[in-house]
């Protein structure tokens, strides 16, 4: 039994093994999904600067991945990133942060660094919710949805923010869901070989307070529904714009390939 | 990079520009900024220069941006920049208290316009001397220089960036619209002349576990990254590892006093006060940045009209120099404070010294004290 060890664990920091996520959570399946990726790329995790913001997310790399860690203020991960990359390029540089961090408070900074092609990866996990602040509504909460601060429902649609990085100027864009954990590693993987501004984004359970609002019920009926809710490219073209609507697409959703195909 | 340096010699110069060059001839290899007037030729010359040192410049979409992207950089072990205006220096306060938790070095140029809100933007205004001390939310100590001149404007400049690596803080150089944007001989020394302090860096050897990189007053070794030692950098209360602690108050008392007590053990090397004939003065002048060259002027032709008159020139605004204030005022009756705000260093001058002080903003605010109406001022006090 003492010979048994997480084959990741030798990532982690030494005394910070201990999760501070809620049970359920899928901040712990990210972060398998992105240390298996560095696994079996065989890079050395020294090589990294980890940036995060301000709420569940930021706390997967902070303290845990055993590497340079910048945790930042919220909303502003990319901007404290872009120093980093920009003063040390021979740094791989991901920020891993929430929808509310990246896409609301900080969206100025996602879509510059977009637009700059910034040579990074930024994992967006997305849970449509504030989680740690207790379960209030995000630029990312299913429209009509109730939340502590939406008790007659969201009024606002959400937003997409695959089709947002893209629009900007994102050079590789992929979207799973922690229901796709391996898919999540290879994406980080491409990620992490692209030259150029990478986006990913992982949709995320939140059983504690999304669970409970959505009444979409537990941590793995909300995997369920995650993965429910998952389209392929192919699957997209023959739904109609109604059938679409509470669904969203997975998959490489940019690449090289296509960018050469629009141009 | 040395054949880019400027030659020395004596150059007429925008203060401003003396800004940029002094930065350069310190060290600084990267600048993040955001145009504002009056501080855009900061950043305009620095996207000129900074190519020719293997520097890097980047036009952030925001002033959050800009800080933020200069923290970043100083964290990968460059000496870092920016420079704004009012309107900028208030969206940068939530990130100027990051660097000041997180112990990161960089300096910050306020080229101060008329304030609040936009105000005027090119019409000085030292209107932002209390924020720069107390701006970001929390208990911390500011380090701060007033330039008088475009000379000091980069004699400052270099001065920052040594004491923000010397004390691994964020320093702030208080210039205003009229400083930055006037022309003046600048003498520029030659460039292995210029003082160059640099941060502790932890051993190279030690175990990354074991080294100790936060809240030591005597200032930690900066674990900048890139060199394995898998630093944790955090704003939330952290102990001496950078190891996060938000749940005991024991800890963020710590946090907040070690940080403070840092500061306040290299007040020697901070303070620095300029002061003229205040020895057997009845009054005193006291003025920084531009207004304290209108004081000590006024002083020296008050002496000509044989009236006791004495100037001092606090070069370091943060830490409050009280004390030295206080020995330089000793025997004065009454101390003038000229400013061009309605009194923001005021309340510190009253609780330094002894003697009746007195504020005294120019009659138009955003102009020159207009040295007949400072004069009658002295008259009346002294009769």
């Amino acid at each position: 039994m003492n010979n048994m060890h997480h084959p990741l664990a030798k990532y982690l920091r030494p005394g910070a093994e201990v999760t501070t996520a809620c049970p359920g959570c899928g901040d712990g399946m990210i972060a398998q999904s992105v240390l298996r990726a560095i696994d079996e790329m065989d890079i050395d995790i020294d090589s990294f600067v980890f940036v995060c913001g301000i709420g569940c997310a930021g706390w997967i790399p902070s303290p845990y991945f055993n590497a340079d860690t910048l945790h930042t203020t919220h909303g502003r991960p990319i901007a404290f990133a872009t120093g980093v990359k920009l003063a040390k390029p021979d740094r791989r540089v991901m920020v891993i942060s929430g929808d509310g961090d990246l896409s609301a408070i900080g969206g100025n900074h996602l879509i510059h660094a977009a637009r700059r092609n910034l040579d990074i990866t930024v994992l967006c996990a997305n849970n449509g919710i504030y989680g740690m602040t207790g379960g209030q509504v995000a630029p990312t909460t299913p429209q009509h949805m109730r939340t502590a601060t939406t008790p007659y429902g969201n009024p606002e649609p959400p937003f997409n923010l695959c089709k947002l990085v893209e629009a900007a100027g994102a050079t590789y864009v992929a979207r799973w869901t922690a229901a796709h954990p391996r898919f999540v590693t290879r994406a980080v993987r491409q990620a992490l070989n692209h030259e150029g501004f990478a986006f990913i984004e992982v949709m995320s359970q939140c059983p504690v307070h999304f669970g409970k609002w959505s009444e979409r019920g537990g941590a793995v009926d909300l995997l369920e529904d995650l993965k429910n809710r998952s389209v392929t490219l192919r699957q997209e073209k023959r739904l109609s714009e109604e059938e679409m609507k509470d669904q969203w697409v997975v998959g490489e959703l940019i690449t090289e390939d296509t960018i050469k195909i629009s141009d | 990079m040395p054949e880019a340096a400027l030659k020395p010699g004596r150059y007429f110069m925008q203060g401003n520009v003396a800004c940029a060059e002094g930065a350069l001839a310190a060290g600084c290899r990267f600048f993040a900024g955001y145009p504002i007037t009056p501080a855009t030729e900061i950043a305009e010359h620095m996207a000129l220069r900074l190519p020719e040192f293997d520097g890097v410049y980047i036009q952030m979409e925001d002033e959050i941006g800009s800080i933020a992207s200069v923290i970043g950089a100083a964290w990968t072990g460059a000496l870092a920049m920016t420079a704004t205006s009012g309107p900028g220096m208030s969206l940068m306060q939530e990130n100027i208290g990051y660097a000041v938790g997180t112990e990161t070095p960089c300096v910050i140029v306020d080229v101060q316009r008329g304030g609040p809100s936009t105000g005027i933007p090119a019409v000085p205004m030292q209107g932002d001397m209390v924020q720069v001390r107390r701006g970001s939310h929390g208990d911390y100590e500011s380090i701060a220089f007033a330039p008088a001149s475009a000379q000091e404007m980069f004699d400052l400049t270099v001065r920052a960036f040594n004491m923000a690596e010397q004390v691994r803080t964020p320093v702030f150089v208080m210039a205003d619209a009229a400083l930055g944007h006037m022309r003046e001989p600048v003498e520029i020394p030659e460039p292995n002349t210029v003082p160059k302090i640099r941060r502790k860096l932890p051993d190279p050897k030690t175990d990354p576990q074991e080294i100790q990189g936060f809240l030591d007053e005597d200032v930690a070794p900066m674990p900048i990254f890139g060199h394995g030692f898998k630093a944790h950098v955090t704003g939330s209360c952290h102990d001496e590892r950078g190891m996060r602690n938000v749940v005991d108050a024991q800890a963020l008392d710590g946090f907040v006093r070690t940080l403070t007590r840092k500061v306040e053990k290299q007040r020697e090397a901070l303070i620095q006060v300029e002061s003229e004939e205040t020895e057997d003065a009845e009054v005193v002048l006291l003025g920084y940045g531009m207004v304290g060259r209108a004081a000590k002027a006024i002083a020296q032709e008050a002496r000509q009209t044989g009236l006791r008159v004495g100037s001092l020139r606090p070069i370091t605004v943060w830490p409050f120099a009280d004390r030295e204030i206080q020995t330089l005022c000793e025997n004065a009756k009454r101390v003038m404070v000229m400013e061009n705000n309605l009194g923001q260093m005021l309340p510190y001058v009253q609780a330094a010294v002894n003697a009746d002080v007195i504020s005294l903003p120019p009659q138009v605010l955003g102009t020159l004290h207009r040295p007949q109406e400072v004069l009658e001022r002295i008259q009346e006090v002294i009769s």
